[in-house]
């Protein structure tokens, strides 16, 4: 079954670090649905969240070609873990008239997305959300008139875990 | 010093004898530096795809690191095919190429390319080394990387402004920080104690083994393994040597054109006990076709390899040594004999079997069943690709590992020359005997004159039968005999639909490959009849110095057994007849 994974791989901040990673999934003849690669708190060390949607045997062979990069630290694939917050930042511009624009400013509102750009004729606007949010956003957005959007791809991180068994509610998110 | 005087003090740190190369612009500052270098012999190839192989040659007859240098841009890209068949094979070695200034990099200079990009999917790592301070510790790596875990390439492109800078308070470094690389040595115990009881319940367990009992220096251990529990062994291309041909639970080479008994045994076996291996589909077939009785063990030291084919019960990462050595106190005794009589029998009842012709043509086969009766039992036997590497690996009595080479999972023509001449520099004392075909010696003939020039007494014997014969048979058996491209006496005046040789055929094979050997100041000689194989081969392997053998041999010669592309490894072909 293809389903989509997001695959975390923590790197040295080498030379090329992020053509390595993905040009050894494209070697391999998969397709890479989104990839994000910056720097993190430690200058040695850089971070690339991957979206691949593959079969399980695949992801596994992926993880594992990726964990065979000589400057491969980890690789995490997040998709079945519940102790992840994971975003994703969208701006998208949206066709609107006098009739509807009220319409959309109401649904900027329940998704706390924040206009960026308000003419006669379109909103430009911005969202950060986890992947369900995003996708619902789009979709209840689309009747007006998307004219284009990008999004960043998404990102991770993993929650405060506690370590003792006796801790309860470890894993939900607390906020 | 500069970055040319600490690159070579780095090979003499890591014990490199020789290296293999070809000069260019952007190399000269390291080649000034190897004017002077005593310790370090270079052996100047006629061509960087020669001197890649050779490095490669000299890294699989030895088990150490080859090196090889070669300028930026056509020199680097040359040397695409050998880094991608050591990457293939995992053979160690390091590639050094020069490269524009780094102030010029990416402006499309003179002898510019993307070396770093060029070789990322065909390296186990690669360095463009953008600053002189980097330069010890990448040399350092590189080395670690190539030799250690599953060998394999890497390139260091170093720009000639970098090569010609200076580096205060140098010091080569005595550790090696890579936090993401550290290979698994040591199996896992519990599940090699596994591994011992899924041998014990089984009544049909098969020894299936590699290149990696190879890199793993692990021959002795298998040997050891094989006496104490008398499992049959097969072994891939890859791993012949590590079995004696003539050891009694040995099958022999499975796969697409292995023995009978071998590819028997795999579809048999209720347990296949993987070893260095990788499930190539040469030897597999369809990969839901093979093994179909068998619960599946493999053993490698990388974990990507484990279900990457084939979907295994007991997976182990770890060197094949130690594993071996671990299992061999597992599993101390000796399994029921029936089965192996069994295998065994089928090694007898399907013995290799070729037509010795009538006509006084040469059988291919008979070349090297000669062979095997004159050659010195501790020569190296490297091969070149094609039909007459079959015959080679089937026909062949192999008995030491690091003594067959052979172009495995790339298939490169060309390899076997110079592999043989970087075999040789790796070993002054031992016999060297290179068997090609006529297509594949053109495709790096120019070393000839390397090997009389530096007296590399390579021992060439090229089956020719004009034909690029592993295609022609593809064409013979499945592709109605359309030999489209593959006869190398073709000329405009052959027929459009020529179907396999004519009385009209020309009559003469150009090039004349005695003369072309004459030519390098080679001795060349040259049998075309059966009567003469065994007189040719006689002298040639006696001579001193650099030798060609050239042996007409019959041209409609198929390599059987063969296994048809995309059947179960059981549908043999057995010969012409089936």
């Amino acid at each position: 079954m293809i389903e989509k994974h997001t695959i975390i791989v923590t790197v040295l901040n080498s030379v090329g670090v992020l053509a390595r990673v993905t040009g050894l999934l494209s070697q391999r003849g998969y397709n890479i649905d989104s990839a994000i690669g910056a720097p993190t708190e430690n200058p040695d060390v850089y971070k690339i969240s991957l979206v691949v949607s593959e079969s399980e045997e695949h992801i596994e062979q992926i993880t594992k070609q990726l964990n065979k990069l000589v400057d491969t630290i980890k690789v995490t694939d997040i998709s079945h873990k519940d102790n992840y917050i994971i975003r994703e930042y969208i701006i998208l511009k949206v066709l609107v008239n006098n009739r509807n624009r009220t319409d959309v400013f109401e649904l900027l509102n329940v998704f706390r997305a924040k206009p960026l750009d308000v003419a006669q004729s379109h909103i430009i606007m911005e969202l950060t959300g986890g992947p369900r949010k995003v996708e619902r956003f789009i979709e209840l957005l689309s009747p007006y008139g998307i004219k284009e959007y990008v999004r960043s791809g998404e990102f991770a991180m993993a929650e405060y875990q506690p370590t003792k068994k006796g801790e309860k509610n470890g894993n939900q998110n607390v906020l | 010093m500069n970055g040319a005087e600490i690159l070579i003090d780095g090979f003499k740190r890591e014990g490199v004898e020789v290296l293999f190369g070809y000069p260019g612009g952007v190399v000269i500052p390291i080649f000034d530096v190897l004017y002077q270098c005593e310790e370090i012999r270079f052996l100047l190839t006629r061509h960087e795809q020669g001197a890649v192989h050779a490095a490669d040659g000299y890294a699989r007859s030895t088990g150490k690191v080859g090196v090889c240098i070669v300028t930026s841009g056509p020199g680097a890209t040359n040397t695409i095919t050998g880094i991608a068949t050591a990457k293939l094979d995992s053979t160690p070695i390091v590639v050094i190429s020069g490269q524009v200034p780094t102030y010029n990099i990416g402006t499309d200079a003179f002898q510019e390319t993307d070396m770093v990009g060029l070789t990322r999917s065909i390296c186990k790592h690669n360095y463009l080394v953008k600053d002189i301070a980097e330069l010890p510790r990448i040399i350092k790596e590189a080395f670690h990387i190539a030799r250690t875990g599953r060998p394999g390439p890497v390139s260091i492109d170093i720009p000639v402004d970098v090569a010609k800078s200076r580096l205060k308070n140098y010091h080569y470094p005595e550790t090696i920080e890579l936090p993401g690389y550290k290979p698994v040595l040591k199996g896992n115990s519990k599940q090699i104690a596994k591994i011992g009881r899924a041998i014990r319940k089984a009544r049909r367990p098969l020894l299936y083994t590699g290149g990696g009992i190879v890199s793993a220096n692990a021959a002795p251990q298998l040997l050891a393994f094989v006496e104490q529990t008398r499992i049959p062994v097969v072994t891939t291309l890859m791993g012949l040597g590590t079995v004696p041909f003539d050891h009694p639970c040995y099958l022999g080479m499975p796969g697409m054109h292995g023995r009978v008994a071998a590819n028997y045994a795999l579809m048999e076996c209720d347990l296949l006990v993987a070893i260095g291996v990788r499930f190539d589909d040469r030897i597999t077939g369809p990969r839901d076709t093979f093994a179909p009785k068998a619960t599946i063990v493999h053993v490698d030291i990388d974990p990507a390899e484990i279900g990457k084919n084939v979907h295994t019960q007991i997976p182990v990462v770890g060197d094949a040594r130690q594993v071996l050595e671990e299992l061999l106190a597992e599993v101390d005794y000796q399994i029921d004999p029936a089965w192996l009589a069994k295998t065994t029998g089928w090694k007898k009842q399907y013995k290799l079997e070729y037509q010795d012709s009538s006509d006084g043509e040469i059988a291919p086969q008979q070349v090297i069943e000669t062979l095997n009766e004159l050659i010195d039992p501790n020569a190296i036997l490297v091969t070149d690709v094609g039909q007459h590497q079959m015959w080679a690996a089937l026909y062949y009595h192999y008995r030491n590992p690091r003594a067959f080479l052979s172009s495995g999972g790339l298939g490169t023509m060309g390899f076997g020359l110079p592999a043989a001449m970087g075999a040789a520099l790796g070993n002054p004392d031992r016999p060297v005997v290179c068997v090609c075909g006529d297509g594949g010696f053109q495709m790096n003939i120019q070393e000839l004159a390397t090997c009389a020039i530096n007296r590399i007494p390579v021992k060439v014997i090229v089956l020719n039968n004009s034909y690029l014969g592993m295609v022609r048979q593809w064409q013979d058996l499945f592709w109605k005999r359309k030999y489209s491209q593959v006869c190398l006496k073709r000329s405009p005046d052959c027929p459009p639909d020529c179907r396999g040789p004519r009385e009209d055929c020309p009559v003469l094979y150009t090039p004349d490959f005695v003369r072309v050997a004459e030519a390098n100041r080679v001795h060349g000689l040259r049998a075309a009849a059966g009567g003469e194989v065994r007189s040719v081969l006689e002298k040639g392997l006696a001579l001193e110095g650099p030798v060609v053998m050239e042996f007409f041999v019959k041209r409609t010669q198929n390599v059987y057994p063969m296994v048809p592309a995309g059947k179960p490894i059981n549908h043999i072909i057995m010969g012409e007849a089936a």
